[in-house]
C-alpha cells in the first residue's frame, strides 16, 4: 500500500511514545478547571505548604483526578485495540473484535443485572460485569469447539450475543427509572471513575497480559497465512486459539468491568495500525497499543470537555468520532 | 524416513485412500501423479501430519506422526499447501522469513543468509520490498516456495532426515518458472539430500525433474518407482482413463515422453 510510513520501527514506537506523552501533559492540565501548563513542574515538585490556594486546588485536581484519568485511558485504550488485533488475527478478519465471542455483552448482562438485582454499587458491579463476561466467552468457546476452525465459535458467539441481549431487555423491562438511568449510562461507558487506586489494581495486571499476547507475534503471522500454514509453520492451532481467547477475556473482562462499553476502539484503531504500519504483528501488536491509548485519551478529553460542566459518556465520544473517521478512511483509501 | 504404512482414510464413510503404503526416501524427489481426486493431496495432508489416518500408521522414521510435537516436526518437515491465500497486508519479506519462524534460535544474520539463499533457488529476489497482495497469482507462488525453502534449509545438520511436501507447486507458473522450481526442487533433493514430494499434473515434467514416481487412482497406488518403469501405457491408461504412447525423449534418450492419444 502507498501510504504506508516508511520509518525504522523504533522510531516509529519513539514517536507514538512522545505523542502519547504530551497528550498525557496536555489533557491533564485542561477541563473544566484550566491549569496553566506552566505551573505544572511546581504542583508536581513544590512541597504542599509553599503551594497557594488556588495552587493546592490545581494540585488536588492534577493528582487525583486527572492523572488517573488520563493514565486510565490511556490503559484502557492500549487494552482494546491490542485485544482487537488479537481477534482479528485469531478469526483472520479485520472486522472482528471482542464483542464477537461474548466478552462485552456478556460484561454488560453481569452490569445489567447488578444494576437492577443487586442495588448497582461499584463493588457489587464490577465484579458482576467480570463475571459475565468471562462465562460468555467460555460457553462461546465451549459451544464453538464442536466445529472445525473459529465458525463455530463465532456462530455460538452470535447466539451468546443475542441471549444476554435479550435477557438485558429483560431485565431493562423490569428496571425502575434509577435503574434505567444507570445501566443506560453504563452501557454508553465512562472513565470518570478512574482512581489511583483502581489504576493500581489493574495496571499491572493489565500490562502483564498485553506484553503476553504481543510474545505471540509470531503465531499470529503465521495465522494470517491460513491455518494449515500455521500448522506447519509449527503451531499448534487449537491450543493457541484456546490461549488467546483467554488472554482476550483476561483483558476486556476487568475492563469492561471497570468502565463500561466503549465501542470502537477495538475495532477501528488496530485497523489504522495496520493500514500505516502494514500487518506484520511484530509492529501492528505494540503499534495498536500505542494508537488505542492516544485514541482513548483524545475521545476522554472531547468527553470532558465538549459540554462542560456536564460531560459526555465516553462511548458516545468514540462511536460518534469513531464511525466517520472510519467511514472516511474506507472512503479515501484508493482500491 | 517419513513413510505410509497400509495407510486407508475415508471422508464421511467415502473412502479417498485405501491401503497405501510408501517409503519417502531421503534425497529423493517423488513426484506423485494421478487424476482428480485420485487422493493425491490427501495422501499429502497425511504425509504432513495435518490428518490422522483411521487405519494404519504414518512413521516418522519408526515413531507415529501423532506422538511428535508440532513445533519439532516444524523444524524437520516443511509443506507448500495447494492455492496459498492472504487476505492481510504483509511484505514479500515477511512472508519469506517466517519460515525460520520454528528456529527461534537462529541469529538474525543466519536467518538472513538463508533467506537470501531461498529468494536466489525460488527467484524472487527481484520481488523484495513489495507487498504481497500486489503479487499476480504465480510470482505469489513462488514467494510461498521461497518461504518453505527458508524452512527446509535453516538450521540444517548434515545427515538429518527433512522432507519437503509440495502441493501442485506449478499450477499457476509459466513455463520457464515450471522448470525453474522443479529444478530448484530437484537440487534440493540431490544436494541437499532432502526428501521432496511434489503432487504434479504434468507427466513429463516429472518424468524431467524426479528420481521417482508414484501413480495414484482411486485412491490405490497403481505403480511406484523410477521413471522409466512406471510410465507405461498400462499404467497411464489405469491412472488417467487416457490412452497414451511412451517414446524415448528425443535429446534425452533415457527419459521417457509420455504423449497422451487424443
Amino acid at each position: 500500500m502507498c501510504c504506508r510510513l516508511l520509518i525504522p520501527n523504533w522510531l516509529a514506537g519513539l514517536l507514538a511514545t512522545g505523542v502519547l506523552l504530551i497528550l498525557l501533559v496536555f489533557t491533564a492540565s485542561h477541563g473544566a478547571v484550566q491549569i496553566p501548563l506552566s505551573a505544572i513542574p511546581d504542583l508536581l515538585l513544590m512541597n504542599a505548604p509553599l503551594l497557594s490556594d488556588e495552587q493546592q486546588f490545581w494540585r488536588d485536581v492534577l493528582l487525583e483526578i486527572r492523572l488517573p484519568r488520563v493514565l486510565f485511558a490511556a490503559l484502557a485504550g492500549g487494552v482494546l485495540a491490542l485485544a482487537g488485533a488479537t481477534m482479528q488475527a485469531l478469526f483472520r478478519n479485520p472486522l472482528a473484535e471482542p464483542g464477537l465471542i461474548g466478552i462485552s455483552s456478556g460484561a454488560s448482562l453481569g452490569a445489567v443485572s447488578a444494576i437492577v438485582l443487586g442495588g448497582g454499587s461499584f463493588a457489587i458491579l464490577a465484579p458482576a460485569a467480570f463475571l459475565g463476561s468471562i462465562l460468555a466467552t467460555a460457553l462461546a468457546y465451549h459451544l464453538g469447539r464442536r466445529y472445525a476452525g473459529m465458525a463455530g465459535l463465532l456462530l455460538a458467539g452470535i447466539a451468546i450475543n443475542a441471549i444476554c441481549g435479550s435477557l438485558m431487555g429483560l431485565f431493562t423491562y423490569l428496571a425502575d427509572d434509577n435503574q434505567l438511568r444507570s445501566l443506560t449510562f453504563w452501557n454508553m461507558g465512562s472513565l470518570a471513575g478512574a482512581t489511583w487506586q483502581r489504576l493500581a489494581l489493574l495496571g499491572p495486571f493489565l500490562l502483564l497480559i498485553s506484553i503476553w499476547i504481543m510474545r505471540y507475534w509470531r503465531a499470529m503471522n503465521a495465522l494470517l497465512l491460513g491455518e494449515r500454514e500455521a500448522l506447519h509453520l509449527g503451531f499448534a492451532i487449537k491450543g493457541l486459539r484456546r490461549k488467546l481467547i483467554v488472554l482476550v477475556a483476561l483483558l476486556i473482562g476487568p475492563l469492561v468491568a471497570a468502565t463500561g462499553g466503549i465501542g470502537f476502539v477495538g475495532l477501528v484503531v488496530p485497523h489504522c495500525a495496520r493500514m500505516l504500519l502494514g500487518a506484520d504483528h511484530r509492529r501492528l501488536l505494540p503499534a495498536s497499543f500505542l494508537l488505542g491509548a492516544i485514541a482513548l485519551v483524545l475521545a476522554d478529553y472531547i468527553a470532558r470537555i465538549a459540554v462542560v460542566p456536564a460531560e459526555l459518556p465516553i462511548g458516545v465520544v468514540t462511536s460518534l468520532i469513531g464511525g466517520p473517521f472510519f467511514l472516511w478512511l474506507l472512503l479515501s483509501r484508493k482500491s | 524416513m517419513l513413510s505410509l504404512d497400509h495407510v486407508s482414510f475415508s471422508r464421511c464413510h467415502r473412502p479417498i485412500l485405501n491401503q497405501v503404503s510408501l517409503a519417502i526416501p531421503a534425497g529423493e524427489f517423488t513426484a506423485i501423479l494421478g487424476a482428480n481426486g485420485a487422493g493425491k493431496s490427501t495422501l499429502l495432508s497425511l504425509l504432513a501430519g495435518e490428518l490422522t489416518p483411521q487405519h494404519g500408521h504414518v512413521r516418522w522414521a519408526g515413531q507415529d506422526l501423532r506422538e511428535l510435537a508440532n513445533s519439532q516436526l516444524a523444524r524437520v518437515r516443511a509443506v507448500l499447501p495447494q492455492n496459498p491465500g492472504l487476505g492481510f497486508n504483509l511484505s514479500v519479506d515477511e512472508v519469506i522469513a517466517m519460515g525460520a519462524y520454528p528456529f527461534a534460535e537462529l541469529s538474525p544474520s543466519a536467518v538472513a543468509e538463508v533467506i537470501q539463499a531461498a529468494q536466489q533457488w525460488a527467484d524472487v529476489s527481484h520481488l523484495t520490498g513489495r507487498r504481497y497482495p500486489t503479487l499476480s497469482g504465480g510470482e505469489q507462488q513462488r514467494v510461498q516456495f521461497a518461504r518453505v525453502l527458508v524452512q527446509a534449509l535453516a538450521a540444517q545438520q548434515a545427515g538429518e532426515y527433512r522432507c519437503v511436501l509440495l502441493d501442485e507447486p506449478t499450477s499457476s507458473l509459466d513455463p520457464l518458472h515450471q522448470h525453474g522450481l522443479l529444478a530448484a526442487a530437484q537440487k534440493l533433493a540431490q544436494e541437499a539430500g532432502i526428501a521432496v514430494v511434489a503432487v504434479l499434473h504434468d507427466v513429463n515434467l516429472a518424468a524431467r525433474y524426479c528420481s521417482r514416481i508414484t501413480m495414484l487412482a482411486k485412491g490405490s497406488i497403481i505403480a511406484s518407482g523410477i521413471p522409466c518403469d512406471v510410465l507405461t501405457p498400462d499404467h497411464l491408461q489405469q491412472t488417467y482413463q487416457l490412452a497414451a504412447t511412451v517414446i524415448a525423449h528425443p535429446q534425452d534418450p533415457k527419459r521417457p515422453l509420455v504423449l497422451f492419444d487424443c
